[in-house]
């Protein structure tokens, strides 16, 4: 961003007359030039205007409320008293559910289709993932609650409890619905996002690597695994990433199947609630003013856990590439 | 493109002649979800008999209506909770209430081997929703229901999750029957709720409550009578086990309406009589009491008039309880009050 506005600047000396600025124009290229930066600086104001909008009318809740809001585990509309843990823990844990379920199968697949398949079978199944990836979040929303949630209480639940009952993760009564369903969703919402753009990185990396590591006397999975995954790891880190933004900002499915109770379990088959459920939910029969304000400081706090998340991973993607893997 | 453009600015600019040539009042409104059914076949039949008069009604919720009532982004608005005296305080205008239509809710529950309607008292309800009666063979519910064989199994709640006037109506009876409920939980579009699950929507919590052993739920008359879901009788003020119904519930406004006030916000759970059901509440419109534009303050107050007298005959066909006769008397004199 910042890079093209100062290339801009240099382009064009503030001491050129406004006929060779003209003149310029006429080339094309500065046309470009002052169109992609327009462009640019629009994604930009529009972001300033959303969090200036949300800082705005937050007011009384930032207020009333301070940091506590963030500590306080109470949601209670009729009695004016708003703390977002609940849900923000809601929505780290649906999230990290979705990805710990999405990364390992989202990657496999994308290694199977890029490496393994034949051209032909990979371009149809991408295709199908893509088409995956356009289908409205209600309709997996509607999936979960036919499908998931009725597999979860009588089949899957069960299961997993008679082996891992013992930890709390898996403790207390199982409904059907909870964080472990609405993660599973989430999982099967996001998988084609990672598989669609980790499958289009490694067909990027050059033919000379596979070939040069199969030189060497690696097996096939050996080169696939310590030479072409690790040459495309920043683009595979970006799906993830791009994945796991939208499991955070999910509405729709997520509401659908996680029992919306604002409380923190440690328990994945307890009833939860996210930040984006819970906006959805309320936000048209939010008669109270601390009440509305409340609403839209949550969807500040999921504005900054995106933020914080995404520069994290910023920051993990550039330690990764400073230890090694793709040279420079 | 100049041309195209000059096209469409005549094609605008003919539309907006002809639209104000034939004096159409187009009237905005928006608000509660709940009697959207109702009001949307008024307006289409009001607007076949009245071709003058078109109103168009968002169904956004009675917060939203409220607030888009205050801003003036409408004519008018509809809300399922009467407007607080604080909100009513706050507006810049005078705002009226005019009840519309009745509406009600009912506990449905979904127990393995038991078929027949059970009988819940108010105690029961506020200690399920509470928490604090955990087993469908409490003695609370036992008590009520002899010869129905309650399992001891834990019993599971389920509640609307996204604001809603149903749970409006719901929580405003609980805080009349429990103490406990009043003081700790309140009565409001969305709650605190102690204990359950939350489903989106009439359809969502039916839908867990289906889904769920062992579950009970809240739904509107309206739509547990269209889908064909049971439901369980509820104990009235009277001490009566009574089925929600049509006359039950426009008993229950009929019990009420002796103490109606004039501005008619009035609260109709647990209401006196011995047929009355007691988990009712009316919907109103809300109106403001100063409208400037006098062709938009006759079609309102033509509606309204209509409204209370025609527009009350499509009720049933929708499973909407009728207003009591004495309500009726008394909001159309109250129409006078919109200058």
């Amino acid at each position: 961003m910042s890079a093209t506005a100062t290339t801009i600047a240099h382009e064009v000396p503030p001491n050129t007359g406004l006929r060779a600025f003209v003149r310029k124009l006429r080339s094309g290229d500065e046309i470009a030039h002052l169109i992609a930066l327009v462009f640019a600086a629009g994604i930009l104001l529009i972001t300033s205007l959303l969090v200036y909008e949300l800082w705005r009318t937050s007011y009384l809740s930032r207020t009333k409320f301070g940091w506590m809001f963030f500590w306080t585990r109470t949601w209670d509309p009729v009695f004016d008293n708003f703390g977002a843990a609940p849900f923000i823990y809601g929505t780290l844990v649906t999230s990290a559910v979705a990805l710990v379920i999405a990364v390992p199968l989202g990657l496999a697949s994308a290694i199977f289709l890029s490496e393994l398949a034949p051209r032909k079978v990979s371009d149809i199944i991408s295709f199908l993932i893509d088409l995956l990836a356009a289908v409205p979040s209600v309709i997996y929303g509607l999936l979960g609650i036919f499908v998931v949630v009725p597999l979860m209480r009588t089949t899957l639940g069960p299961a997993i409890k008679s082996v891992l009952g013992f930890t709390p993760l898996f403790s207390g009564p199982n409904y059907g619905v909870g964080f472990l369903t609405a993660g599973i969703v989430l999982a099967i919402m996001v998988v084609p996002f990672i598989i669609s753009v980790s499958r289009e990185v490694l067909l990027t990396v050059p033919r000379e690597q596979r070939e040069a590591a199969l030189a060497l006397g690696a097996t096939r999975w050996e080169s696939t695994w310590q030479v072409v995954v690790p040459w495309a790891r920043t683009g595979i880190m970006g799906s993830i990433f791009l994945a796991l933004a939208r499991a955070l900002g999910e509405t729709m499915a997520v509401t659908m199947v996680i029992g919306n109770d604002p409380k923190i379990t440690a328990s994945l088959f307890a009833p939860g609630y996210t930040i984006a459920s819970v906006i959805a939910n309320e936000f048209t029969e939010a008669t109270g003013d601390l009440y509305l304000s409340a609403l839209i400081e949550l969807g500040l706090v999921l504005f900054l856990m995106t933020f914080i998340l995404n520069g994290l991973a910023r920051i993990l993607i550039v330690a990764t590439e400073r230890g090694g893997g793709r040279p420079a | 493109m100049k041309k195209t453009l000059l096209v469409v600015w005549l094609l605008l600019g003919a539309a907006a002649i002809v639209a104000a040539q034939s004096g159409t009042v187009l009237l905005n409104a928006a608000g509660a979800t709940f009697p959207y059914p109702i009001y949307s076949k008024w307006f289409d039949v009001y607007h076949t008999a009245y071709p003058n008069t078109q109103i168009n009604y968002q169904p956004i919720g009675s917060g939203g209506g409220i607030r888009q009532l205050q801003a003036g982004t409408v004519d008018f608005g509809g809300s399922d909770g009467p407007m607080s005296d604080e909100q009513l305080a706050q507006s810049k205008f005078k705002i009226l209430h005019f009840p519309t239509v009745l509406g009600a809710d009912v506990p449905s529950y979904n127990i393995a081997g038991v078929s027949g309607e059970l009988n819940f008292t108010e105690k029961a309800l506020a200690g399920i929703f509470l928490g604090t009666i955990t087993k469908w063979n409490d003695p609370e519910l036992t008590k009520a229901n002899p010869g129905v064989n309650l399992p001891s199994a834990d019993i599971v709640v389920v509640h609307r999750s996204d604001g809603s006037g149903t749970t409006y109506i719901w929580t405003d009876f609980l805080s009349k029957v429990s103490d406990e409920w009043k003081n700790k939980i309140g009565k409001g579009t969305s709650v605190n709720w102690p204990v359950g699950l939350g489903g989106k929507g009439n359809e969502g919590v039916s839908g867990l409550v289906k889904q769920t052993p062992n579950a009970i739920g809240y739904i509107e008359l309206v739509y547990a009578a269209q889908n064909g879901i049971a439901f369980g009788k509820v104990q009235n003020a009277a001490g009566k086990f009574i089925k929600a119904d049509l006359a039950s519930v426009t008993a229950a406004a009929a019990g009420a309406a002796k103490n109606m006030p004039d501005d008619f916000r009035i609260s109709i759970t647990n209401a006196p009589g011995a047929t009355s059901y007691p988990i009712a509440s009316f919907t109103w419109l809300l109106i403001p009491a100063h409208i400037e534009d006098a062709a938009k303050r006759d079609a309102i107050k033509g509606f309204l008039k209509w409204m209370l007298t025609e527009g009350q005959k499509y009720n049933e066909g929708l499973t909407y309880a009728q207003l009591p006769k004495t309500v009726i008397e008394k909001e159309l004199k109250a129409i006078s009050l919109v200058q």
